[in-house]
């Protein structure tokens, strides 16, 4: 595979977003909140439920504009979604009407970034290299949680993204399938170095995943501390027992909770 | 295509969005499949008619057995012009109605959906028309169009008009936002994701729309031909009761029954062919 250009870095810088209610005063979601995502790198954004994760998400795919501060990947300021940034969502978006060939083909064609024939062979390689070329005829209904999320990989990368966003895409599955889903999106990433970031409230499979942690306060939110996780690539399960998950976990849970019950946590 | 203040290099080399059609797999034939616990549900009604007739007295009297309706339909109206003529011009009114009631009423469902301005003007006007029943625009239909015909195929189009403008109109509102910003993402047009995204997405609410509507329609075409038409199987059935005929009564509520039901096969041939993906999730 030939190296990627790494590309997605995100400088965010004082970012503010509040809703307005009728009646009601507007609720903060966001308050000076500044970060980078470094290319190549995969940064798990992590926080309370509820904190405002998935609206600094839809910041960054140009779903949501921030009411105040800067936002810019690769110096080119966000100000609309497009290709270079896909999102996958916590509930999965593929088009139920589409077959799993129509969803993946549907960027290239809407885009018209490749003629037909050049989108449908990247699509059955990809398809094929996921493990979902038999289902290519299938619909999103016909299939398991966790083959979905893989055609949703296969959808944004077909495009050739810059960034991938990921909201906690993984929540729902059951047990075995998020590990082993865990595992294959790690792999994917470290065969392609796609700057990612993933935004999880768990714990575990954010050490698991990242190069380093983005934790943010309750709302109004903001980042509160960025954690290195120096943990060996390629990475299996095995460093989870390790002594310096341990260490990355308390230093992690003090951030978002609190020094004490961190180490009540970690110990027991 | 990257939503930035300056165009990027990477995507300036990308050809304008173009044209595609709507992809629907064809439609395969569901194979046929008798319905034996229909068809004893069916039977097991007509000799419970036939039983109470016979032994059932009180108001069951004056009602003609099934041997004597068969009587009637075989020997009267099996050969009779004027019967399958009744057919054929209910069955055109209903046609006409609905389909017009469809071609209106789901894009005035998609701007009531999408505009904002247009559906603050509107909506209170149909929500204030929505409640009057069909019939009661009989009257004022009779006055306003120059033939009794137009009237009935007003009156049939009212009827369904309503329902599919909401059906259309709730489902455009109740869209999945992830699903529009997805195709945002993946550099769709606003034609592109209106033709591949909102217009699929709102077939389930359209054929919501169509069942309930042709249904609707029968019964507002046969009222309005007891009330202002000479020919239909409405009028049919009317003549039967004024000529203290119930025979013809029944062959002509028989007749509606089995019209409608083979409307609504042509409906559900319809909906399966704009949803295959519902035969197989």
């Amino acid at each position: 595979m030939p190296e990627r250009k790494l590309s997605g870095k995100v400088r965010a810088v004082g970012l503010c977003k509040w809703y307005h209610q009728s009646s009601r005063p507007p609720v903060h979601v966001l308050e000076d909140c500044s970060f980078e995502i470094e290319p190549g790198r995969l940064t798990v954004l992590m926080g309370i439920s509820g904190c405002g994760k998935s609206t600094l998400a839809c910041m960054l795919a140009g779903y949501v504009r921030p009411d105040k501060g800067t936002l810019t990947m690769d110096e080119w300021p966000i100000d609309g979604a497009g290709p270079d940034r896909i999102m996958v969502f916590q509930e999965t978006a593929l088009w139920h009407w589409m077959t799993v060939l129509d969803n993946v083909l549907f960027g290239p064609l809407a885009s018209s970034s490749m003629t037909k024939a050049e989108a449908k062979a990247r699509a059955v390689a990809l398809l094929d290299k996921f493990g979902l070329l038999d289902f290519k005829d299938k619909y999103p209904g016909q299939l398991s949680g966790g083959m979905k999320r893989r055609v949703e990989l296969a959808q944004a990368l077909i495009n050739n993204p810059d960034l991938m966003i990921l909201d906690e895409p993984f929540r729902g599955l059951d047990v075995m399938t998020r590990e082993l889903m865990q595992e294959y999106y790690l792999k994917l990433f470290e065969g392609t170095r796609l700057t990612t970031l993933f935004i999880t409230s768990d714990l575990e499979e954010a050490i698991f995943l990242a190069d380093r942690v983005l934790v943010m306060s309750g709302a109004p939110a903001q980042i509160v501390k960025a954690v290195e996780v120096d943990l060996p690539h390629p990475r299996k399960f095995e460093v989870l027992i390790s002594e310096r998950y341990l260490a990355i976990k308390q230093d992690l849970m003090t951030a978002l909770y609190g020094p004490d019950t961190a180490e009540e946590v970690v110990l027991d | 295509m990257r939503k930035t203040t300056a165009p990027s290099s990477k995507l300036s080399s990308r050809q304008p969005p173009r044209l595609a059609a709507l992809t629907f797999p064809a439609f395969r034939l569901h194979t046929w499949r008798v319905n034996w616990r229909g068809a004893v549900s069916v039977g097991g009604f007509l000799l419970l008619w036939e039983l109470l007739v016979r032994f059932g007295g009180g108001g069951f009297e004056g009602i003609p057995t099934l041997a004597q309706v068969l009587s009637t339909f075989w020997n009267k109206y099996l050969t009779s012009d004027r019967y399958w003529q009744s057919w054929l011009v209910s069955f055109e009114r209903v046609g006409y109605g609905f389909s017009l009631a469809q071609l209106l009423g789901i894009p005035l469902g998609l701007l009531l959906g999408t505009r904002r301005v247009f559906h603050e003007v509107v909506y209170p006007l149909v929500e204030l028309l929505r409640p009057i029943p069909p019939l009661a625009w009989v009257p004022l239909s009779i006055l306003f169009w120059p033939t009794a015909e137009l009237s009935i195929i007003f009156i049939t189009f009212i009827g369904p008009f309503f329902i599919i403008v909401i059906n259309v109109h709730d489902a455009v509102r109740s869209l999945r936002k992830e699903h529009l910003w997805l195709a945002r993402s993946l550099g769709a047009t606003r034609g592109y994701a209106f033709r591949r995204i909102i217009l699929p997405a709102l077939i389930p609410s359209i054929a919501v729309g169509m069942t309930l509507g042709i249904a609707v329609s029968w019964n507002v075409v046969i009222a309005a031909e007891m009330i202002a038409s000479d020919v239909g199987l409405g009028r049919l059935t009317w003549e039967g009761y004024v000529s203290h005929t119930a025979t013809t009564v029944i062959v002509g509520m028989i007749s509606i029954g089995l019209a409608g039901y083979l409307s609504a096969l042509v409906v559900s041939y319809a909906e399966r062919r704009l949803m295959p993906w519902h035969k197989v999730t």
